[in-house]
């Protein structure tokens, strides 16, 4: 094994490329669950972000379009799930389940045409003067625009939930609707709102594989990456800070074992590529085993407005 | 005063079913304390509800400093001068007080200046409040604060009070008089529900009555003796459950040196509980919610395992779980009906054998047998006046004094030698929490020993032949009830009892 | 404005009548999709839903493989509804599936070429296991340390299927296989091979499992105190405990039943109709199972004909994409259409849908 081959500045680099989808769609499925809704169709409205935003980057030719149409797919999936799970009272976890189904079976039906197609992809931004800087330039100041996007969006998520009146009455409802609903909340039109949210950025997060990490489309090309963002949630305690330190610690596992399997390391290729649902699940039971706190709630239960 | 604050006209309010408020008409002055008076079901709540903008009434008008007043929804109610403080308090307890007030306000200032302001006003008002403090950590009473002061911070017009003492011990209840009191002479009205008729005759200047949803009679309560009141408030005059004295047998349970952790963050833990119980005797445990009520009850129960702690006859059970300390004679009912003592959507027959399985022999080597569930289920609707068509309705369509008969009765009918309750005639009408506790009487007197866990004290000098109380997890010493003065219940329920100790 | 009121019992007559209903709204979203792709959608449903068991040229071959494909469907369904009903999300019958076949695979592959009648009843044994221990993972973990079932069941999947081909092509590789990967073929090798009961139903030691599963499970859940105490877990978990469950044993027999019965699905896939372990050899069967589970109410017997019907939905499927050219992938997206639907018009159970001119706050 030719550990050398192994170059650590682009090990960051790829590092921070390879964690960004996961990072869009746990932040997302973080502003959902804040508000009490458990919603366990990330990997459905992923994977359709995905095809979404890749048919439009290939018909339009510009990767820009097709993020945006991502996000308005994923939000579309979850406005389906919104009403079920809002309007229609329905259980969470299975509503959230049939979205994945839905999802997998309407990402494969739109991308049968796109197979072995690449697409236009984001280009670089290396970002004037701090690129500049030796080895922590090319570490983290030379990277696709999605990338600044996403840690941007973690220091807004956080800013919002933590100071502003709107943040507030998010982390309120998700604690107890009934004592939202008393103070005259409209928790359904709050939760609506968080949930579409959330939706467009597992669609974000979707398309970021398919037109900037691979690029290319395969059908189940997210490979769990859904869960994944799931399980960082739970990781995360449910602060946005800490869903970046998940997701890239995440990022770094993938990226390592990729490397490792390039370095021809000893170890069989299975045993690698299982690596991160291994580590995943060894966190989880680290986290769990200190037991849950900061969840909100209210998490996954149904609210209904009686009288 | 020739003007009323708010009039209200002809107030009706109908649900599928049931009518909720018919024709109701009173008004509320500025600067009076008005109490509104009535039964569980008399339409209390509903009438709250229009007047804070939850409900609209389907006719019937307001007015408040006469102009018409219909607030579409709370944030209406409170722009105009109208706050409330209900009875499950609207609090978020992963936030802090700050943020909780805040979240009542509608133009909510920055965090620090409405911390300063918290502080200010809690003082002022003789409610202290630490603003930063997480409102899951605080005590009812001190939630009940946070409440009140959200309310206060908008100078409001009319502050509506939904039972407000039942959470409060008796000193707290003297806190909360004063204050209301204060703002009184400011001016502000304050329209106070409850049932509770000495507090009522001791605070109020004036009474409206509810029964079935319309209005009784408004009359002066410091006039009114009591046993009035509540014969307008019941429509009948009440039967008063009577008990044989009797000598006391032998020490059925015992607790020793019982401590558990607090089961979850918000838990309490309990800490060093003894006390033995005998046959035929009753002790009341009072204290405020949330001191320790549930994990008392799920030690007892065999929910949760404790070491060395519970003796049934000297034998350590305190490791059994609830099935088999139910197969020995000791059963329970637990506070919450629904989702805890029964389970919603399930039958009443499936709710018999819920906890009647083991001592009703419904069960043979796992298999269940269902029409012995079902007689049971049919046994215990008759011998207390279940109003169901039948066992095969869900637990959740009865109402509740008619879901508690069930509880109660299904416990009740299997012979226990030892019954733990809790909160036994919680939100159930004044007839049927008197058959209740006439039922747990007669078992006592058939030679059972009950735990009584309340927090309605008199319930507890009525039945209980011993009162504890429980504060923050620790049972204070255990007093003979004849006798007792209120003063001294206030010391046991607020956790000073250390001077009476030694008279144990 | 259309508002929901609470019904004060659960109405029996939905609770029948939304799987019915969902069928009906999925062949008509269906249909307008299949209409969106270029094809008749009147002829699709027939070649979906009719053709596989009523046309004179298909439905000989179609007709046993609905027991086939019903079969594993049927049989994980039952477990995970168990668990489902408890409040306990298996999803990762996937993977337990892979590993019973697995473990089922390499039990009959030891033996050979021995010709022992104990064989297949050791393979089945070992899928059981394989399952059963693959699924004690997540239970384990939650009654040990809390952690939540539904994300290590997934992740679990992922993980089975990185075994599934390192054993494709290493372990249990056929050594006479020139090379190839893929274990040798079960089906060619008669003490290990899960043959047909009788010539041409389709009903293989598998279905037939199914079909046992499908009574134990109804008697479980309708006479003993154990399905009794299911129900109560998921419904009120205070209320069970005080009625005496044990939660932890609630979630240990939960996911091993579940996964045993996945497991040997799987077993009795690789021994019969797919007859190898390859890299590709799952199907999703464990996750379209979670569709027949609800569809079938978590009740068995509703389970045994949403199995019927999952299954014909396959059938249909393929024929669909054979004879209309109709994308494979539409079938799985119209049987989510189903559990969408399904879930959606369950409102009905338990709500009133009153229309009111007035609003309510």
């Amino acid at each position: 094994m030719d550990l050398s081959s192994i170059n650590p500045v682009l090990l960051i680099a790829s590092l921070m490329v390879s964690a960004t989808p996961i990072l869009l769609a746990a932040l997302g499925e973080l502003v959902v669950e804040k508000s009490g809704v458990l919603n366990l169709g990330v990997e459905g409205m992923m994977i359709t972000g995905a095809i979404c935003g890749f048919a439009i980057g290939v018909n339009t030719g510009s990767p820009v379009l097709g993020f945006m149409f991502s996000a308005l797919c994923g939000a579309l999936l979850s406005l389906a799930f919104g009403i079920l799970t809002q309007y229609l009272l329905s259980n969470q976890v299975a509503t959230g389940l049939g979205l994945t189904l839905v999802g997998l079976g309407l990402s494969s039906l739109i991308g049968k045409p796109y197979e072995g197609i690449k697409s236009p992809t984001l280009q670089k931004m290396e970002l004037p003067l701090l690129s500049d800087i030796p080895i922590f330039g090319k570490m983290f100041f030379s990277h696709d625009p999605m990338v600044y996007f996403s840690v941007a969006l973690v220091a807004a998520v956080w800013a919002v939930l933590k100071f502003s009146r709107a943040g507030l009455i998010l982390r309120a409802v998700g604690e107890s609707h009934d004592a939202a609903h008393a103070l005259g909340y409209k928790v359904v039109r709050i939760r609506m709102l968080a949930i579409l949210f959330g939706g467009a950025c597992a669609g974000l997060a979707g398309a970021y594989i398919s037109l900037v990490r691979v690029p290319q489309w395969t059908e189940g090309m997210t490979a769990g990456a859904g869960w994944i963002a799931l399980a960082i949630v739970v990781f995360a305690s449910w602060k946005p800070w800490r869903i970046l330190i998940g997701a890239y610690l995440f990022g770094g596992v993938t990226v390592l074992q990729l490397n490792l399997q390039a370095a021809g390391a000893k170890v069989p290729i299975e045993v690698l590529s299982m690596s991160p649902y291994l580590i995943t699940i060894t966190v989880l039971v680290i986290i769990s085993a200190r037991g849950n706190h900061g969840a909100p709630a209210a998490l996954g239960k149904i609210f209904h407005a009686s009288r | 005063m020739t003007q009323p604050l708010l009039r209200l006209t002809g107030l009706t309010k109908a649900y599928p079913g049931v009518v909720a408020n018919s024709d109701v008409s009173f008004n509320i002055n500025a600067g009076e304390v008005h109490a509104l008076l009535g039964e569980n079901g008399a339409g209390k709540s509903t009438l709250v509800k229009m007047i804070y903008g939850l409900v609209k009434p389907d006719t019937g008008s307001m007015a408040l400093n006469d102009a018409p007043f219909a607030p579409p929804a709370p944030s209406a109610a409170r722009q105009s001068g109208v706050a409330m403080v209900f009875q499950h308090f609207s609090l978020f307890e992963a936030l802090n007080v700050a943020e909780n007030i805040a979240l009542g306000m509608e133009n909510a200032p920055k965090q620090r200046d409405l911390a300063a302001k918290i502080k200010e006003v809690s003082h002022q008002y003789g409610l202290p409040l630490d603003p930063y403090m997480r409102v899951g950590d605080l005590s009812a009473g001190e939630r009940q604060r946070v409440e009140i002061i959200r309310c206060l911070l908008q100078n409001p017009k009319l502050l509506i009070m939904d039972e407000p003492t039942s959470v409060l011990t008796p000193q707290e209840v003297e806190i909360l008089f004063k204050t209301l009191r204060q703002l009184k002479s400011e001016g502000t009205a304050i329209l106070y529900i409850s049932h509770k008729l000495e507090e009522i005759r001791s605070l109020c200047d004036t009474a409206t009555i509810l029964r079935l949803g319309k209005k009784v009679a408004t009359c002066t309560p410091a006039d009114t003796s009591a046993k009035e009141l509540a014969e307008m408030m019941v429509g009948e005059t009440l039967h008063v459950p009577e008990r044989a004295a009797g000598d006391f047998g032998d020490v059925l349970l015992n607790v020793q040196n019982l401590s558990l952790p607090a089961p979850s963050e918000f838990g309490t833990a309990l800490k060093d509980v003894n006390f033995e119980v005998r046959a035929g005797e009753i002790l009341g445990i009072g204290g405020v919610a949330g001191n320790g009520q549930d994990e008392l009850l799920g030690a007892l129960s065999g929910e949760v395992s404790s070491k060395n702690a519970v003796g049934l006859r000297g034998r350590d059970i305190s490791k059994l779980g609830p099935q088999q300390r139910r197969a020995l004679g000791v059963l329970a009912a637990p506070e919450e009906r629904l989702g805890h003592a029964a389970v919603p959507d399930m039958s009443l027959t499936e709710n018999a054998l819920l906890s009647a399985a083991v001592r009703k022999d419904m069960m043979r080597s796992g298999f269940l047998h269902w029409g012995k569930a079902k007689d049971y289920a049919q046994e215990v609707i008759e011998a207390f006046d279940v109003r169901t068509p039948g066992p095969a309705n869900a637990a959740r369509s009865l109402s509740g004094g008619n879901l508690q008969k069930f509880v109660i009765g299904r416990e009740v009918l299997q012979d226990p030698d030892v019954l733990i309750v809790n909160q036994p005639t919680w939100g159930v009408d004044a007839a049927a929490a008197a058959a209740i506790r006439q039922s747990l009487m007669d078992l006592a007197a058939k030679g059972a020993a009950l735990i009584v866990i309340s927090q309605d004290l008199d319930e507890l000098m009525e039945i209980s032949d011993h009162f504890a109380a429980l504060n923050e997890g620790r049972l204070s010493a255990i007093r003979p009830v004849q006798g007792l003065s209120v003063e001294e219940i206030g010391l046991m329920m607020g956790g000073v009892h250390s001077g009476v100790e030694g008279a144990a | 404005m259309i508002r929901l009121e609470k019904r004060a019992q659960p109405s029996q007559f939905w609770t029948f009548a939304t799987p019915f209903l969902a069928v009906i709204m999925t062949m008509i979203v269906g249909g307008i999709m299949f209409a969106a792709l270029g094809s008749d959608p009147f002829e699709a449903i027939r070649t979906i839903f009719w053709d596989p068991l009523f046309s004179e040229q298909f439905a000989a071959y179609s007709r046993p493989q609905l027991l086939v494909k019903a079969g594993p469907l049927i049989l994980i369904a039952i477990g995970l509804s168990l668990g489902f009903k408890a409040g306990i999300w298996n999803i990762g019958a996937e993977g337990q599936y892979i590993i019973g076949a697995i473990c089922g695979a390499g039990m009959g592959l030891a033996f050979y070429p021995s010709e022992s009648f104990v064989i297949f009843p050791l393979m089945i044994l070992a899928g059981a296991l394989g399952g059963w221990a693959w699924a004690m993972i997540p239970a384990v973990l939650k009654v040990r340390f809390g952690t939540n079932e539904i994300l290590v069941s997934l992740m679990l999947v992922y993980v089975a299927e990185n075994l599934l081909a390192s054993v494709s092509s290493g372990l249990l590789k056929n050594p006479d296989g020139m090379g190839f990967p893929g274990s040798r073929n079960l089906q060619q090798y008669p003490a290990a091979a899960n043959l047909e009961i009788f010539q041409s139903t389709g009903m293989h030691w598998g279905v037939l499992s199914a079909f046992i599963a499908v009574i134990f499970a109804y008697a479980l859940l309708s006479r003993h105190m154990f399905g009794f105490q299911i129900r109560l877990a998921g419904e009120a978990p205070r209320a069970a405990r005080f009625a005496g469950v044990r939660p932890s044993r609630i979630v240990f027999l939960c996911l091993g039943i579940a996964g045993a019965l996945a497991g040997m699905a799987g077993m009795f896939e690789v021994a019969g109709p797919a007859g190898q372990i390859t890299i590709d050899f799952n199907s999703g069967y464990g996750f379209t199972a979670i569709i027949v589970a609800f569809l079938g109410r978590l009740h068995p017997i509703g389970i045994l004909f949403a199995g019927l019907l999952m299954a014909l939905t396959y059938i249909g499927g393929e024929l669909a994409s054979l004879m209309l050219g109709i994308p494979s992938a539409a079938i799985q997206l119209f049987q989510g259409m189903l559990l969408f639907f399904l879930l959606a018009t369950d409102v009905f159970i338990n709500f009133r849908i009153r229309f009111s001119k007035r609003e309510v706050v």
